[in-house]
């Protein structure tokens, strides 16, 4: 992937797959970390899946047997010398607080670290995706703190407005970029 | 900063029209969003038909979604059209630049672009 927010939006999708209403995206950094964390209440995965689940050849999707989106957020954590942590509850197991946090950590100043890339630009393409999803996305570094809640937009627009409508995904898009501006980021 | 108030607006503005929710137009543009069609660059392209559709004021006739991988990865980006009567549309390789044709010929003027279609890249 040429965007670290590529792989968040690839593997937050594993997240909608999962059936999941709520799903949480953070990204925490320091001098020189950067942690990414996606959670969600989905159906989980049983142990067994949870096993193998960074290997390429294990996959949910039915048109090949690969499936390279948590084994490509590995690689990129690990060439810079982080890592890949997931833990999940399935379903079966626990009927109610199921789900699945996926955590990937980076040294953010090593050379292989991947760019994160546009991550308004995948926040807004999830939720266009899903707009019956809620999505809370938070990206905290020193000087910055971004956050967007759909629930919050939710009971502002009211049941009849749905969150894929054009103008609202604008709104959506000016309102991460202008508070990255605010935490003197521009790229994003 | 874009407050909550300009979205109470949007909601405001809203209040007299029907909002046409998924899959109730006439043309359903699909997008490929797997890890293959992601990696191939498909998010700036979903854009494009979401901000063209919404700018060339087509949102009443033609709605965007995201699909899974299509099962032709060496493709992506894969951008299905599908309309009511019509035989499915399969472009693919598809950039943001590309599908600002497709929207300006195809969902606007009703031809496909046939040289980014699949039959025309095999």
């Amino acid at each position: 992937m040429k965007e670290l927010s590529l792989n968040i939006l690839d593997v937050a999708k594993n997240s909608v797959k999962a059936g999941a209403k709520n799903v949480g995206i953070s990204i925490a950094e320091t001098d020189d970390t950067l942690t990414v964390t996606i959670s969600d209440d989905g159906c989980g995965m049983t142990p067994e899946f949870l096993q193998n689940v960074t290997d390429p050849f294990c996959t949910t999707r039915t048109t090949r047997p690969v499936g390279l989106g948590i084994p490509l957020l590995k690689l990129e954590a690990e060439q810079t010398g982080g890592s890949l942590s997931i833990e999940s509850r399935h379903e079966s197991t626990h009927p109610i607080d199921h789900g699945t946090v996926t955590s990937a950590t980076f040294y953010k100043n090593h050379i292989d670290m991947t760019p994160l890339g546009d991550v308004c630009g995948s926040v807004v393409t999830l939720i266009q995706g899903s707009p019956d999803i809620d999505f809370h996305y938070t990206h905290t570094a020193p000087g910055l703190d971004v956050s967007l809640d759909t629930k919050e937009m939710r009971e502002v627009l009211g049941e009849d407005v749905p969150l894929d409508l054009p103008d609202v995904l604008v709104w959506i898009e000016e309102n991460l970029k202008e508070q990255y501006r605010a935490g003197g980021r521009f790229g994003q | 900063m874009k407050s909550l108030a300009e979205l109470a607006a949007i909601r405001e503005k809203m209040k007299n029209r029907v909002v046409l929710r998924e899959g109730q137009g006439d043309i359903r543009v699909v997008v490929g969003m797997a890890t293959c069609g992601i990696a191939a660059g498909a998010r700036p392209v979903l854009s494009a038909f979401v901000e063209g559709v919404a700018n060339e004021g087509l949102s009443d006739k033609v709605t965007v979604t995201q699909t899974g991988c299509i099962g032709i990865c060496q493709y992506e980006p894969v951008v299905e059209v599908f309309e009511s009567g019509k035989e499915k549309v399969t472009y693919v390789k598809m950039t943001a630049e590309k599908a600002k044709e497709v929207i300006e010929k195809h969902l606007k003027g009703g031809s496909p672009v046939a040289e980014y279609t699949i039959g025309s890249n095999q």
